[in-house]
């Protein structure tokens, strides 16, 4: 082997290991995830004593009026959630970027919540919607007000609202990073021109934090696609489906209804809902890049 | 357009005060240039006019009104930055119309100012380009425009040409003193280059660690600087400085020094007698130092040449007198020799005496 080719070749070698574990570690059960989706499976059973069905699995779950309710609570929750900590989280970062006294340890109080495991997040917000010890319920008796049903009539609700509480500060230190990396003699520049703090926002500083802002969002979504543990603690998908994500529906099959092809074929329709998100953040990513490097092409030119 | 009073302004970040008082009055139209080393205070008194920092202590005046208190949109000026601070996602026309738009003003007037204004610099086929895609030289041109746009009363400049290479610096300051003499506003500029400050400003304000050091014409402060640091600053190549004690002798008033013993003549002998046995530093600028042979020794200085700098039709000789380093300017056609020593009549004009203590000009 001559040194071109050893060096040409170099590089995999070194990437080999790495693409050795992923190959076990990721692949291998998504492959036998998808393999099992085909198959009218028992948890008793091996895979290869499961009766291959073919589509069935997948399309038994497009008629399942289950399927459908549990898909329709996971799209609304996202939707509520990531609009609600994109506009709370955006605002209170516009809100929090100055230089006053104090503000470092404020910024620091308001991303408490992400650190906190979501079991405990879960445990807790389960208590305080507690029908009649809980927090708010007794906060609304002492003011003589009705109390609520948190977890039941409203569940979704309740359940949304602790899911904001947690994660808004994600978006929140992402937008003050975007926010505080934004060119300052712009800023000073639009104030000259005539901006009120209103203008400098919407002409200024959103167009400006977008990018971010829109990867954020992205990021936010597919997690909220995959969220869990608070929900299993909080309501365990009750009362009735009213909360019953898809995550969840996906653990019952397998576990309560027993159906492991059932909710592989599940799983492969959520992983394809979060793909299309993947794809869709790195399709802008490159967008972006790419017309970064257009414009540089074109100074250049000029140059 | 407005008379601008700065009364007694200071500064301070915390506890520490970078300006200690500037008092500076700016007249109709006028170009002043506020001119210093790096770290004098000259941006921060720029963008206390502007209202972006808030004043520690006295007041400025706009036509005799304070305006302190005012938001800088309610100041009516526009102002020019270094970095140029464009608006990075808006094109070269949005950049220019931003301020006309947020005033409501109608779209066929904003257009018409658009278009003269882009016109003005040179931009009329770049309206359609982001900052991201234009070169510098073009991008200092877009925050030309803009401020131009808003047809303020006055114009502030924090060190606009300072990020730009050497051609195209000559180059935009030559078109800033054209539009300078068109739109006649009140100019504020601010710079840390002296030829900037010479060829640009009706009035030079030198500030030094937060203290105005003199302000006036570029001649007045070029030819009576008030004290070592303004002689030193203004001037390509620098003055010269040299020690030396005052003496009064019956052949007259002399500066003695290591390696040099002056005549001084006329006023300047008037000004040294009543300071006589004073230590002074004394200054020359390179210019009124002339290459002559047969000048007397008395009123002339002998300087060994050490190194001989070529710069075209001139070259820079460094020299030493003593010893102290003295630059001085000849005609490249003179044969000159390293080490060799050659004398240069001193025009008794370009003489100027410090307190060596104060550094205040006698
Ligand atoms: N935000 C600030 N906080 C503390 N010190 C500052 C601040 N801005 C400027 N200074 C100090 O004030 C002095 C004057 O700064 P500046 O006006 O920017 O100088 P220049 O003449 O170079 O424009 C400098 O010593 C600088 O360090
Ligand atoms: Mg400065």
């Amino acid at each position: 082997m001559n040194r071109s080719m050893a060096n040409r070749f170099t590089p995999y070698m070194f990437m080999a290991p790495a693409a050795v574990i992923m190959a076990i570690a990721l692949l291998y059960p998504l492959g036998y995830m998808v393999w099992g989706s085909f198959r009218d499976w028992n948890p008793s059973q091996t895979i290869g004593e499961a009766e291959f069905v073919g589509l069935k699995n997948y399309i038994t779950l497009w008629n399942d009026p289950n399927f459908r309710e549990s898909l329709g609570v996971t799209l609304r929750f996202a939707f509520f959630v990531v609009t609600f900590e994109m506009i709370i989280g955006v605002g209170l970062a516009l809100l929090l970027d100055r230089e006053i006294r104090g503000m470092s340890v404020l910024r620091t109080m308001f991303i408490l919540p992400m650190m906190i495991a979501p079991v405990v997040v879960g445990l807790m917000w389960r208590y305080m919607y507690h029908p009649t010890v809980g927090t708010f319920n007794r906060f609304l008796d002492s003011w003589g007000l009705p109390k609520v049903d948190w977890l039941g009539q409203y569940a979704l609700g309740s359940v949304i609202i602790a899911d904001i509480w947690q994660w808004t500060p994600f978006i929140f230190i992402l937008s003050l990073a975007a926010l505080q990396s934004l060119p300052r003699s712009a800023l000073e520049a639009a104030r000259i021109d005539g901006a009120t703090g209103w203008q400098q926002i919407i002409h200024i500083k959103l167009p400006l934090m977008m990018p971010v802002l829109i990867v954020t969002g992205l990021l936010r979504l597919i997690d909220a696609f995959k969220v869990l543990e608070v929900i299993l603690v909080m309501t365990e998908g009750g009362p009735g489906l009213s909360t019953e994500i898809l995550a969840l529906r996906i653990s019952r099959t397998a576990t309560e209804f027993r159906e492991l092809g059932v909710a592989a074929a599940m799983s492969n329709y959520l992983l394809m809902l979060l793909l299309l998100l993947t794809v869709a953040m790195f399709a802008f990513t490159r967008w972006q890049e790419s017309r970064a490097a257009r414009i540089r092409a074109a100074v250049e030119e000029d140059a | 357009m407005p008379t601008i009073h700065l009364d007694n302004l200071i500064k301070r970040y915390g506890d520490l005060q970078v300006l200690h008082g500037v008092d500076l009055q700016m007249e109709d139209n006028e170009f002043t240039v506020l001119v210093g080393p790096s770290g004098c205070g000259k941006s921060t008194t720029l963008r206390m006019i502007a209202g972006l920092e808030d004043v520690s202590e006295g007041e400025i005046y706009v036509d005799g009104k304070p305006v302190s208190h005012l938001e800088p949109k309610d100041r009516d000026l526009a102002m020019v930055f270094q970095d140029y601070a464009l608006y990075p996602h808006m094109n070269v026309a949005q950049n220019i119309s931003f301020a006309l738009r947020l005033a409501k003003r109608p779209k066929a007037e904003i257009d018409k100012k658009v278009r003269e204004v882009a016109d003005m610099v040179g931009l009329t086929e770049f309206q359609a380009r982001k900052p991201g895609a234009l070169s510098g030289g073009q991008r200092q041109r877009v925050a030309m425009a803009r401020a131009l746009a808003k047809d303020s009363s006055m114009f502030l400049f924090d060190e606009p040409l300072s990020n730009l290479d050497a051609k195209l610096r000559g180059q935009m300051r030559a078109e800033l003193a054209l539009m300078s003499q068109r739109v006649q506003k009140n100019m504020i500029y601010v710079t840390h280059d002296q030829i900037e400050a010479m060829t640009l400003a009706d009035r030079i304000v030198v500030m030094h660690g937060g203290y105005i050091q003199q302000q006036g014409t570029p001649k007045e402060l070029f030819q009576k600087p008030v004290n070592k640091f303004v002689a030193g600053f203004l001037g390509m190549p620098p003055m010269n400085f040299l020690e030396g004690d005052i003496e009064d002798t019956g052949a007259g008033t002399f500066i003695k020094g290591d390696g040099f013993a002056l005549r001084l003549q006329g006023e300047r002998a008037a000004t040294a007698k009543a300071h006589k046995n004073k230590q002074v530093t004394l200054g020359i600028r390179p210019s009124d130092l002339n290459f002559d042979a047969d000048a007397s020794a008395e009123d002339a200085l002998s300087l060994d040449v050490m190194v001989s700098e070529y710069v075209g039709a001139q070259s820079v000789l460094l020299c030493r007198c003593g010893p102290a380093k003295v630059m001085v300017e000849v005609n490249s056609e003179t044969p000159v020799a390293l080490g060799q020593t050659l004398t240069f009549a001193v025009n008794p004009n370009g003489v100027h005496l410090f307190d060596r203590q104060t550094e205040a000009a006698l």
